[in-house]
């Protein structure tokens, strides 16, 4: 084995440090599979090391929670013997190397994190965030991502049914693909991945080990430079179609009561998964790495435990139960192989062809793995902006119609056209809607999940950013009927060791776990990605959010569009005129500035409860107040209705555009029949919910304060920027 | 009617198919493993759709040679009523039984969603609970479902009554707007000379089902139900 010199730690992204303890664990100097092994377990990507110290402070419990964060994914009791299992996580550096295959194997993985825990998937979600539409690189990542997503999750069978496309020039550099799975699994029947049971068998399965992706885990913890593009080996070459068998001769697997514990193989690959099912187990572990199935000749031992080769999975056998595993991969046509057996030494032992070529011990690495509490500075809140310092020279009309064919506010019908949003024959709630809803199959319950993030508000204020955002989920689980349940986080941020990135980082979680506390509403898996930097630009801070909610019965679902001519429309919550940090703002003036508007968690938690009451007893239209405002919600009403709205702008405001377009937090849009209006909104006053009949339904125009659009022309802008856009590549 | 569902590796609209055969039939279809080489006594077959063998290769190539498509190909002449609905088609084009080929779609992009199909042949045991140029609106969700043949076999097809549905606006309107996939006369499903055999891209097992957000697929079910009982 050579020598280990700087260059080759340096190479391996140890700092001095890190080099030192794995020197005083070792007890003497690592040979290079050693090396390996440490570089990639103690990876930002791996071990959370910038991050830790404030994800501990999330709140991850609640009487539903089956299991919070620390394992594979996240699980909550959905009542009936069903569990819901699910996670995000990103997949941004390899998707901007390489779009196509860097996206489709961010689902390929976040799928292996939800079936590895005995779940079938139900439905995937995907948040994108991409450079200015004008960059040069931005049509052709958003082409390669969507097609990488939607050729994989298409082929896989999983619907995707939600997500969300922004585009800022902060992420020129750096697009985001953050992609998240929701499985359903009976709750009685979860599968873990520590190990257990000294001398049972280590048994690989799924695809063979090719030489790809090795030191993606480390690549994905460093920033982006001039020379990133040469990193493409680095990005790993997904097949759905074996995944799809992998997902079902797992779940077959299951059925046969032979496992112990069971692990994807994911990030860092055959390291990390034997390394967390010991550590996790308490127990040691023996590889005879010349039985892991090969794709290639002259693989080395320091290949095979860093490849990141797709659609493999690491389990434990209960003892004898070898040739039943096999059968079950036999019939699937995919690779079996007995690679080592658990021991009680404590120490991972690397085997080649007899002769040990590796030998670490488990625990010391595992709990030696670095935690940094890193420097940071709080972002100075911006002054709040009054709708007086804010410009209005464009009218009102004019004005909703840039916003809602603006890039950021455009139907992406476009790109979730390209998904197969339908197969498994359970959306009973399609794309384009506040949550989509997938049904939990043979029966009436339903599953609303949604992805949001506004970055803008993270941007100018950390803290009341990351509350939005918990709120945000919040609103849309409620404004379909379901109630909220809890929260995957995708934590996109620049480089930590940057003061003023830290701040965001540190304020971004802090805000997120208030609100996750107020609304009763836990965090209960997640990743991070940091170092979202090209050349010291860092992107604007992307705390994405999924979140799952549940709906009793889905024939009593709302949806956005209006049904009924002639209905009272009705805004929840108090409508002020806050345009600090607003598209408005930023579309219509160019500026991106101003305190975001403020998030108040108790008044969230009584209209939220409010709202979710009266659909449940009958409301069936609903929607959301978020970007752009009061006017922006009606529109959308609107277009998904096929039918126009009149609305009067009451004479007491300050500005009209600010009560059209301000995003005060905390508002829906719902209808009811006009004869009961006043009644619902004595009502919802009782309940401590401000209600305010705006206007009626009806017509073909969407009608603000006497000046008209027509819902056809909204509809051809809103729907015509996408394809358009797209099409000027073609 | 008894029913069976082929299941290939790699097929993943193999429970869609179940469900919507269970919504008009009122009890579950056979499953049956591509491996298997004897079919259970069927009167009704149904190639469901997915990316059978990861559609490497060619759409529907590997599959055709499956042990049990020996069989399906055996039932399908002797008059069993054969169903391909998507990689389904493809499968059924490429054992044979149907003529044409399916390419990839005239954008290049997959297509997932719902359009409308004229029904233009409405006197076949798949189509009798529709009417002739009805429009039913149908869900796709594909990347090959560009239907190709030559001349002389567009010119059989259309003179037979072969044309079991084209693609069409929501009035029944076939025109160029309306062909999703640059498919030859809009055409979206095909049956054999003796019509005991259909084959459409679109999926009609994923609207059964009101909460789906429509059932204009169920009637073809129904309609087979009907005649085999």
């Amino acid at each position: 084995m050579s020598e280990i010199t700087p260059e080759i730690v340096k190479e391996h992204g140890l700092s001095e440090d890190e080099w030192k303890l794995c020197l005083e664990i070792m007890g003497r100097e690592p040979n290079l599979n050693e090396l390996g092994i440490f570089s990639v377990m103690w990876s930002e990507h791996c071990s959370y090391k910038s991050s830790k110290k404030w994800l501990k402070t999330l709140p991850t419990e609640a009487p539903w929670v089956i299991c919070g964060p620390g394992e594979n994914a996240g699980i909550i009791d959905i009542g009936d013997n069903q569990a819901i299992i699910f996670k995000m996580e990103s997949h941004n550096h390899p998707s901007y190397i390489e779009p196509y295959q860097g996206a489709a194997t961010g689902i390929g993985g976040i799928l292996r994190d939800v079936f590895t825990m005995g779940a079938r998937p139900i439905c995937n979600l995907n948040a994108l965030r991409f450079g200015e539409p004008d960059h040069e690189k931005t049509r052709h990542l958003v082409s390669g991502v969507v097609e990488g997503i939607g050729g994989y999750g298409n082929c896989v069978g999983v619907p995707t049914v939600a997500g969300e496309c922004e585009f800022h020039a902060s992420y020129n550099g750096n697009n985001l693909v953050n992609a998240m799975a929701v499985g359903l699994a009976d709750a009685d029947k979860i599968f873990y991945s520590a190990a257990a049971g000294v001398g049972n068998p280590v048994v690989y399965f799924g695809s063979k080990t090719g030489r790809d992706g090795i030191h993606g885990a480390t690549m994905a913890s460093a920033e982006f430079t001039e020379d990133s593009e040469e990193k493409r080996p680095t990005v790993q070459v997904g097949d759905p179609f074996t995944e799809k068998l992998v997902i079902e001769a797992t779940l077959e697997l299951m059925k046969t009561g032979s496992i112990v514990a069971i692990q994807d193989m994911g990030a860092a690959g055959l390291t990390s998964s034997s390394f967390e099912m010991a550590s996790k187990g308490g127990v040691g572990v023996e590889l005879e790495l010349d039985q892991v199935p090969m794709r290639e000749e002259g693989m080395t031992p320091y290949e095979l435990m860093l490849s990141e080769s797709q659609e493999r999975m690491l389990v434990i056998l209960k003892p004898g139960m070898e040739d039943i595993a096999k059968a079950v991969m036999d019939k699937w046509d995919l690779e079996f192989a007995v690679i080592g057996k658990l021991t009680d030494t404590g120490n991972m032992v690397l085997k080649w062809n007899g002769e040990v070529v590796g030998d670490l011990p488990i625990d010391p690495l595992a709990l030696a793995s670095p935690e940094y509490d890193r420097p940071w500075v709080k972002t100075p809140r911006p002054a709040e902006l009054k709708a007086s310092d804010v410009e209005s020279n464009v009218g009102r009309i004019d004005a909703l119609k840039t916003l809602i064919a603006h890039p950021n506010m455009a139907s992406k019908r476009w790109i979730w056209e390209q998904y197969d949003h339908m197969v498994m024959g359970d959306t009973v709630g399609r794309p384009g809607g506040d949550s989509a809803i997938v049904r939990v199959h043979e029966t009436n319950k339903g599953i609303a999940v949604t992805s949001d993030c506004t970055p803008r508000y993270c941007y100018l204020d950390p803290h009341e950013g990351g509350k939005q955002i918990v709120a945000e989920t919040y609103r849309n689980i409620t404004a379909v009927g379901a109630k909220p349940m809890a929260v995957t986080d995708n934590l996109n941020f620049g480089n930590p060791e940057r003061p003023e990135i830290m701040g965001q980082i540190v304020g971004c979680i802090e805000g997120i776990g208030e609100a996750c506390r107020a609304l009763e509403y836990p965090i209960v898996s997640g990743n991070v990605s940091l170092y979202n930097e090209t050349n010291g630009t860092g992107i604007l801070p992307t705390p994405t959010l999924g979140a799952v909610g549940l709906i009793a019965d889905v024939d009593k679902a709302a949806s956005v569009a209006f049904k009924a001519e002639g209905q009272a429309i009705v805004v929840l919550g108090e409508t002020k005129g806050w345009l600090g940090a607003s598209r408005y703002l930023e579309v219509l003036c160019g500026r991106e500035e101003g305190a975001p508007p403020p998030v108040d968690l108790a008044q969230e938690l009584a209209t939220g409860n409010f709202v979710r009451a009266e659909i449940l007893s009958g409301i069936d239209t609903c929607h959301d107040i978020s970007d752009g405002g009061l006017a922006v919600a009606l529109a959308e009403m609107a277009m998904a209705g096929s039918m126009g709205c009149t609305i009067d702008i009451p004479a007491n405001v300050e500005a009209a555009y600010a009560w059209l377009f301000g995003e005060d937090q905390g508002r829906y849009i719902v209808t009811v029949d006009a004869d009961k209006a006043d009644a619902f909104v004595m009502k919802a006053g009782e309940a401590g919910v401000t209600a305010n009949i705006v206007g009626k339904t009806g017509g073909s125009d969407v009608v603000l304060g006497g000046e008209a659009v027509s819902v056809a022309e909204l509809k051809d802008l809103h729907e015509g920027w996408m394809p358009n856009y797209m099409a000027a590549a073609e | 009617m008894k029913a069976a569902v082929i299941v290939f590796p790699g097929s993943n609209c193999d429970r869609d198919m179940l469900v919507g055969i269970e919504h008009s039939l009122g009890r579950k279809p056979e499953m049956v493993w591509h491996k298997e080489t004897e079919l259970p006594d069927v009167d009704f077959i149904a190639v469901p759709g997915g990316f059978s063998y990861g559609d490497y290769l060619r759409c529907g190539a590997m599959s055709a040679h499956s042990p049990i498509m020996r069989e399906v190909v055996k039932k399908a002449n002797q008059g069993v009523r054969v169903l391909g609905v998507c990689n389904g088609f493809q499968i059924l084009t490429e054992a044979g039984l149907l003529p044409g080929v399916l390419m990839r779609n005239a954008k290049l992009r997959f297509i997932c969603k719902d359009v409308h199909l004229r029904v233009e042949n409405a006197e076949t045991e798949f189509t009798n609970k529709y009417t002739a140029g009805q429009a039913i609106r149908i869900p796709v969700a594909h990347h090959d479902g560009n239907f190709f043949t030559d001349d002389d076999t567009l010119a059989a097809l259309e003179g037979n009554g072969q044309v079991a549905f084209r693609y069409c606006d929501e009035n029944g309107n076939v025109n160029e707007a309306s062909n999703i996939n640059g498919s030859r006369n809009n055409i979206a499903g095909i049956l054999n000379e003796k019509k005991n055999v259909l084959g459409m891209m679109p999926h009609p097992e994923r609207l059964c089902d009101a909460q789906l957000g429509g059932t204009d697929g169920k009637p073809m079910f129904d309609a087979l139900v009907e005649a085999l009982s």
